[in-house]
């Protein structure tokens, strides 16, 4: 499987413009992504959320797919009725069989809080569908609060900065190994710089027997603090300082898709957005050196996971 | 939103019915830079075309032919992503926008 950019840049854009996405969103670009390296037409359901905002103010929409948006919690349950309409139809003759890919975009609000439980359930039952999180870190639509995916020490409006408080004091929920430990077919984490990685896991979750979830980091440049056109910079180095490693889990098998070793100090990322300026200013904060030595532990039990299968 | 659809017109629960039709909101409002694209140097990698949140690079037979400069909100993501480092993003003053896409990216 090679994916070759000119080949790609053939097809019609499924996603259009005109849309009201910050200038140097992350989301758009991995949404574009997405639905590029689909093989089969996508039906897509869609979690509230900026995407879901920014694309579809009405009687506009730039989505040029079948898409349905119900509420926040939602968007896996909605595919999975969507995906099992379409079995029954089919089954009754009354639809076409042919092969569809059945989509949903959320974001990490969406994923790890509100509709935590309705993904759950969705995986749990089998429906064959692909979960994508745009992982933006926080609830940026509404202004910048935080969510349960904001990084230790991160500013948000909720979790200010002063003489009081340093950030959020929480480190965050683990969700790509929350949704790991469901047993699904295929889990993985992505993020926004490395196209050729992301839609290389999209065409492996498109095959995969049941359902799958990616993880993408979407570095939100009006929240995180930094320059439009810093966006792949940042999300780069959120990978590389290890605060974002890049992994799949097929078939219960974990492989590091990216290096196997961080490339930097978690200082190099914490630097890049000013949403951790309170505690970057300071190059001995405690804060940084919490962030430093939980990435640590969770690459050793990274690699320890991905070591698994090795020794079988 | 000069031409509002009237009550008979909208479909039951709101369903959209133009793929696509935020293409008539013209975001290139919101640009203060405008990506300029040497073409001597570009190497058609395409690397631009698959960064571009706006959807504003213009290919045809796998080859970059123009800025869509009516939707590019001039975010600069283009010129840092380059690998031959041929996109400038230079300053964009409203006497130069234009609402059709332009031949050759200058604006």
């Amino acid at each position: 499987m090679t994916l070759k950019l000119r080949e790609l840049s053939l097809a019609p854009d499924l996603f259009g413009n005109g849309h009201g996405l910050c200038a140097g969103c992350a989301e758009s670009v991995s949404v574009r992504q997405i639905l590029a390296a689909l093989e089969n037409p996508p039906v897509v359901a869609l979690a509230t959320g900026c995407l879901e905002v920014s694309t579809t103010r009405f009687p506009d929409t730039t989505w040029k797919v079948p898409l349905i948006h119900s509420a926040f919690e939602n968007a896996a349950t909605t595919i999975g009725g969507v995906e099992a309409a379409y079995k029954a139809l089919v089954r009754k003759g009354r639809m076409e069989d042919r092969p569809l890919t059945f989509l949903v975009f959320g974001g990490d609000g969406a994923t790890y809080d509100i509709g935590f439980q309705w993904l759950s359930g969705a995986l749990e039952r089998g429906h064959k569908f692909i979960y994508i999180c745009l992982n933006n870190e926080g609830y940026m639509n509404t202004g910048i609060q935080r969510s349960s995916a904001t990084l230790l020490g991160a500013w948000t409006t909720t979790t200010p900065s002063g003489d009081a408080r340093s950030g959020k004091p929480e480190w965050h929920k683990d969700m790509t190994k929350i949704i790991a430990a469901h047993g699904i077919p295929y889990v993985a984490q992505a993020a926004s710089h490395n196209w050729k990685d992301l839609m290389t896991k999209v065409r492996k979750a498109e095959q995969a027997d049941g359902p799958s979830f990616i993880n993408v980091l979407t570095p939100c440049d009006r929240g995180w603090r930094f320059e439009p056109e810093k966006t792949m910079e940042v999300s780069q180095l959120m990978v590389e300082a290890g605060l974002w490693p890049l992994y799949e889990v097929v078939e219960g098998k974990w492989k590091m898709t990216g290096a196997r070793q961080k490339k930097r100090p978690v200082m190099d990322a914490l630097l890049s957005q000013k949403r951790f300026s309170h505690i970057t200013k300071n190059a001995d904060d405690a804060t940084i050196a919490a962030i430093q030595a939980k990435v640590d532990e969770e690459w050793d039990a990274l690699l320890a996971l991905c070591a698994i299968p090795d020794t079988q | 939103m000069s031409e509002q659809p009237l009550w008979k017109q909208i479909q039951p629960g709101g369903i959209g019915v133009n793929p696509g039709s935020t293409d008539r909101v013209q975001t290139g409002d919101w640009r203060t830079e405008v990506p300029v694209i040497d073409f001597e140097r570009c190497t058609h990698c395409m690397i631009c075309w698959v960064d571009c949140p706006d959807t504003s690079f213009e290919v045809a037979d796998s080859k970059l032919v123009a800025v869509d400069l009516k939707h590019c909100k001039g975010c600069g993501i283009c010129a840092q992503v380059c690998p031959v480092k041929c996109i400038d993003m230079v300053p964009d003053s409203a006497a130069d926008r234009d609402t059709e896409p332009s031949e050759n990216g200058a604006g």
